[in-house]
């Protein structure tokens, strides 16, 4: 296939600029948190001196020790659970024969575009009654439900696509419907439930609202909702936020870097499933 | 045991060799019993995730339709107004207000992404696999992977007075517009939308790309033969293999501009005045600061039924073919 240069040209510099343009908010954090603390720097410019120190000090002040843990024992609670409970689900409905199925998938579908902002009042008060307010509880439990209608209709769409002829023969040898799909269809879904347990994972970790709705102490939340926390502290010291922002965002960055194949293709086959 | 074959005939459609009714009666009654039997399994795996899913999305869901009929501070006895808080939906400035400023986000959210997109990705298209587009692969991805609170952090800076933003215009020579652009209710809205705009580009362009490595060259050869431009070719072949992508991409960014909230809590809290205010942060602040619970439900519910009404059509156009 013949392309002029001028094509090919144009094309690169576009996916150049592209690029600039993602890029450019990044290096403009990073070069202000190197700035004096409590200055007000200009946008894009190399301090004189940088100070490492801010990220030090960021740390402590964001708390970012306990803020680690936090998010991973809500990720811990999440993720696992959630995979597990929806690869059940989908296994079923995609691969036996369940009683009122139909009637279960579209009550799982409604839940597909439901924004988390039309439940959050009344999930307020019901984790107050629980008295779970202010506990990682509060984030995990919700979080479990609203993650279900995605993540069956996920492993709902692998296991559809499993040949029958599969569990025949397997049913042939005597295998339970556990055996079944403990021995035969979870090693054969891997790469499905980790793409999908990938998703949920950053899903978890950015989740903002339900962690500042129902946790009011920054350090038992999600990283997302101490940023705005941080935020709201450290607001006025521009070096200052900056670089908590980036400590803040550092971990979701090394994830997906050491992800990154499966986390783009996760995430473009969970737009398009999605 | 596929939905297609016939149930009920054990014998898989074979014509019996008895046709002693009492027996047929028998089997078939037998069939049903197993079918019922086996189900049961399949119940039990189906219902974690069903309780949870039950109790932490449509218990709290039939509760803010509850909540939306009565005034309710959430401390003292709520007081039934039927559906006073909807028609205030629609007279109320605040609220009304709210919704149109979703409506006006979805332009920069959604529309402008999906466009400028699709024609990059259609320019891209010709070296998808050298090494420059595998990097990029990377790049365009991280907005999507950092928290929109963190987007929200950055573009608050970078449109600050002497952010970055302001910078490049006096650097260009247009430093007679630089303006606090955030904070400015001319500018706000556009603003908001284009930190929006920010986070959602490298995906569509990413998904356009997807679609279209799945295009046969032979077809862009033809229409090249034919005498097409690039132009007629993007309408021709490109558009039409990446309707499922588009009526995705679109999807996603309308849902996105219509239940924003991170963003629009991070860099404006709904301000100047509430040129910025969206039904998600009006929502909150309803809920947990002027204790209208009541007026808050019914937003969300409102929320809600625009969020679906919306996608549905959509997702009904993208999808030429009947597909799972």
């Amino acid at each position: 296939m013949k392309t002029s240069a001028r094509e090919l040209w144009t094309g690169r510099g576009l996916l150049v600029f592209v690029m600039l343009i993602t890029i450019i908010p990044f290096v403009s954090l990073f070069v202000t948190a190197l700035h004096a603390p409590g200055t007000y720097p200009s946008g894009l410019a190399w301090p004189a001196e940088p100070h490492w120190e801010n990220f030090v000090n960021a740390f402590k002040a964001a708390k970012m020790g306990k803020l680690l843990q936090s998010s991973l024992l809500i990720e811990l609670g999440v993720v696992p659970a959630a995979v597990l409970m929806s690869t059940l689900a989908g296994f079923a409905l995609g691969h036996l024969k369940v009683p009122f199925r139909r009637t279960l998938l579209v009550i799982f579908v409604l839940g597909l575009t439901l924004p988390f902002e039309g439940i959050i009042v009344p999930l307020y008060y019901q984790i107050r009654s629980y008295g779970l307010l202010n506990t990682q509880w509060a984030i995990i439990l919700p979080l479990l439900g609203l993650f279900m209608p995605f993540a069956v209709m996920w492993m709902r769409a692998h296991f559809v696509n499993m040949p029958e002829d599969l569990s025949e023969a397997a049913r042939v040898d005597g295998a339970s419907t556990w055996q079944l799909f403990w021995r035969i269809h979870v090693p054969l879904s891997m790469p499905a439930i980790s793409s999908l347990a990938i998703l949920l994972f950053l899903w978890t970790w950015n989740q903002f609202l339900l962690a500042i709705v129902l946790v009011d102490d920054p350090s038992k939340r999600t990283m997302a909702g101490a940023l705005g926390a941080f935020q709201g502290q450290w607001g006025t010291d521009i070096p200052m936020l900056c670089a908590g922002s980036l400590l803040i965002l550092t971990p979701t960055l090394l994830v997906f870097l050491a992800f990154q194949r499966q986390f783009v293709a996760a995430l473009l086959q969970g737009a398009v499933k999605g | 045991m596929t939905d297609s074959r016939r149930t009920g005939e054990s014998l898989g459609g074979r014509p019996s060799v008895s046709d002693r009714p009492a027996i047929h009666e028998a089997r078939r009654r037998a069939d049903r019993a197993r079918r019922l039997r086996r189900g049961i399994p399949g119940l039990a795996l189906v219902a974690p995730a069903a309780f949870f899913y039950a109790v932490f999305v449509l218990k709290p869901l039939a509760s803010t339709i509850q909540y939306s009929f009565y005034d309710w501070n959430g401390i003292t006895l709520a007081k039934w107004t039927g559906l006073e808080n909807y028609t205030r939906l629609f007279t109320d400035k605040e609220l009304l207000g709210s919704i149109i400023n979703a409506f006006q986000l979805i332009l920069y959210f959604s529309i402008v992404p999906v466009t400028f997109g699709l024609i990059a990705a259609a320019l891209i298209r010709k070296f998808g696999t050298s090494r420059l587009a595998l990097v990029s692969r990377t790049v365009l991805f991280l907005p999507q992977v950092i928290p929109l609170v963190a987007a929200g952090i950055m573009w608050t800076w970078l449109m600050a007075t002497n952010g970055a933003v302001n910078q490049f215009f006096r650097l260009i020579g247009l430093g007679g517009i630089t303006r606090a652009w955030l904070g400015d209710f001319n500018t706000a809205l556009p603003a908001v939308g284009v930190i929006g705009a920010w986070v959602s580009l490298g995906l569509c362009m990413l998904l356009f790309l997807a679609g279209m490595s799945k295009i046969d060259p032979a077809l862009y050869e033809a229409a090249r033969l034919d005498g097409a431009g690039a132009i007629s070719e993007l309408m021709a072949v490109t558009l039409p293999a990446v309707r499922q992508e588009l009526g995705v991409a679109v999807t996603i960014t309308v849902i996105g501009a219509l239940r924003s909230f991170d963003i629009i809590y991070i860099s404006t809290q709904g301000g100047p005045g509430n040129s910025t205010l969206v039904p998600g942060l009006e929502i909150y602040y309803l809920a947990f600061f002027q204790r209208a619970i009541g007026q808050a439900s019914a937003l969300a519910v409102a929320l809600t039924i625009l969020v679906l009404a919306v996608v549905l059509p959509i997702n009904r156009l993208a999808r030429g073919k009947e597909e799972s």
